[in-house]
C-alpha cells in the first residue's frame, strides 16, 4: 500500500505542478475550469491507450520508440508553453488593465485555452500512463490486493493533488502587478525543462549525442532522488548531473522564446490599444 | 514530413552501424541479473536490459541520467555513457526494495 502510494505521489506531483502553474496563468480566462477538465480527461484516458501500447510504443524505430514518443510529447507540450508565452507578453497588459476585456475575445481566448490544454493532457499522459502501468504491474504481481493497490493510489493522487493546488493557491495571491512576470517566468523555465529532458531521451536513443555525461555533478548539494530535486526538476528542469546537450536544449529554448516575447511584446502606452 | 523521417530513419541506422558494445541485463523476480556491470570508461554502451516477469519494470538511474519502460518479456535497449571510472547505480522504479545494480566504469 505505502508502495503504491509513494509511486503514484510522484508521478502525479510532477502533473499536478504543471497543471497548478497553468491553472494560475490562465486565471480570469474565458472558460478556463471547461478547458482545464477536457485537458485532464483527454489525459487520462490516453495514459490508459499509452500504457496498453508500450510493448508496441517500444518497438518502433528500432528500439527508439518510447524515447521518440517521449520527446515528442515533450517538445510539443513545450512549443505550446512557448506560444502561451509570447501570447501572453502580447495581450498581458491588457489582460492586467481589464480582465475582463481578454474574457470578451472568446476566439482569442479559446485558441489559447486550447493550446493550455493540451499540454495538461500532454503532462497527464506521460505521468498517467507511468502509472497505470505500475498499477496494473502491483495487480499481476499478485502480493498486493486490488484493495491496498486502490488505496495507495488514492493516497498518492490526493497528496500529489494538494501540492500542485498548493502551487496554484500560493501563485493567486501574488499581487497582479507581479502576477504576470511570475507565471511567464514558470512557465518559461517549465518549456526548458521539457526541451532538457527531451534532449536526455534522444541521447538515451543514441540520436542525438551527450556531448557531456555529466557536464556537472551537483548531486553532493541537491540530489534528483530527494524531494526537493524532484520539486525542482519538474518546475525548473534541475539536474544534478546534466549531459551537455541537455544544457544546450535548455538555454537556447530559454534565449528562443525571451526573444519571443521581446519582439511579439506591445510596447506601451500608445500602441497597447487595439 | 516524409523527407525528416527519412533523415530520422538514416540517423537511425546509422546508428545501429556505429558497433557499441552491447552488454546484456535480465530482470528476473524483479532482480537485475547480473547486478554489477563492468564496462569499459570513456566509451558508449549500450545496456540490452531483458524483462523476463510478468510485470512491467522502470529502468531508472539518477547517476546514469537514465528513464526507460520495459513491458513484460520484451528487451529495451539503453545508451549510456561514455562514463568516466566510478560506480553508477540503478534501479527498477516499480520494485525499488529488490530490483537494485550498479555499472561499474573501469
Amino acid at each position: 500500500m505505502l508502495g503504491s502510494a509513494i509511486i503514484v505521489f510522484r508521478e502525479a506531483l510532477e502533473a499536478a505542478l504543471i497543471i497548478g502553474i497553468i491553472a494560475a496563468a490562465t486565471r480570469g480566462m474565458q472558460a478556463r475550469n471547461f478547458w482545464l477538465l477536457t485537458g485532464i480527461s483527454a489525459g487520462l484516458a490516453g495514459s490508459l491507450i499509452v500504457a496498453s501500447l508500450t510493448g508496441q510504443i517500444a518497438e518502433l524505430a528500432e528500439g527508439a520508440g518510447q524515447e521518440l514518443f517521449n520527446a515528442g510529447i515533450l517538445g510539443l507540450a513545450a512549443a505550446m508553453l512557448a506560444w502561451h508565452n509570447i501570447w501572453m507578453a502580447r495581450h498581458g497588459m491588457q489582460l492586467a488593465r481589464d480582465a475582463r476585456q481578454l474574457g470578451q475575445d472568446v476566439t482569442s481566448g479559446n485558441r489559447e485555452m486550447s493550446a493550455l490544454a493540451a499540454v495538461v493532457a500532454l503532462a497527464i499522459l506521460r505521468e498517467g500512463s507511468e502509472t497505470a502501468l505500475f498499477l496494473y504491474g502491483l495487480l499481476t504481481g499478485g502480493e498486493e490486493t486490488l484493495a491496498t493497490v486502490l488505496g495507495g493510489g488514492a493516497i498518492g493522487l490526493l497528496v500529489g493533488t494538494l501540492a500542485g493546488y498548493g502551487l496554484y493557491a500560493g501563485f493567486v495571491r501574488i499581487p497582479t502587478r507581479m502576477f504576470f512576470a511570475a507565471t511567464s517566468g514558470l512557465i518559461l523555465l517549465l518549456a526548458a525543462a521539457m526541451t532538457s529532458q527531451a534532449a536526455r531521451f534522444l541521447v538515451q536513443a543514441d540520436i542525438l549525442p551527450s556531448l557531456a555525461t555529466p557536464l556537472w555533478d551537483t548531486s553532493w548539494l541537491l540530489d534528483n532522488a530527494s524531494l526537493v530535486g524532484r520539486f525542482l526538476h519538474t518546475l525548473a528542469g534541475y539536474e544534478a548531473m546534466p549531459s551537455g546537450i541537455q544544457v544546450v536544449f535548455y538555454s537556447t529554448t530559454l534565449i528562443l522564446i525571451l526573444a519571443g516575447m521581446r519582439i511579439f511584446r506591445v510596447r506601451p502606452p500608445s500602441t497597447a490599444i487595439q | 514530413m516524409k523527407t525528416l523521417f527519412a533523415l530520422l530513419l538514416s540517423l537511425l541506422s546509422l546508428c545501429a552501424l556505429a558497433a557499441d558494445a552491447e552488454i546484456p541485463i535480465a530482470i528476473r523476480d524483479h532482480r537485475f541479473d547480473p547486478g554489477e556491470i563492468r564496462v569499459p570508461a570513456g566509451q558508449k554502451v549500450k545496456l540490452v536490459v531483458h524483462n523476463q516477469d510478468a510485470t512491467p519494470e522502470e529502468f531508472e538511474s539518477h547517476e546514469l541520467n537514465r528513464e526507460k519502460l520495459i513491458a513484460p518479456g520484451t528487451k529495451a535497449s539503453i545508451f549510456i555513457g561514455p562514463l568516466k571510472p566510478g560506480r553508477y547505480p540503478f534501479f527498477g522504479e516499480f520494485n525499488e526494495k529488490t530490483a537494485r545494480g550498479a555499472v561499474i566504469a573501469e
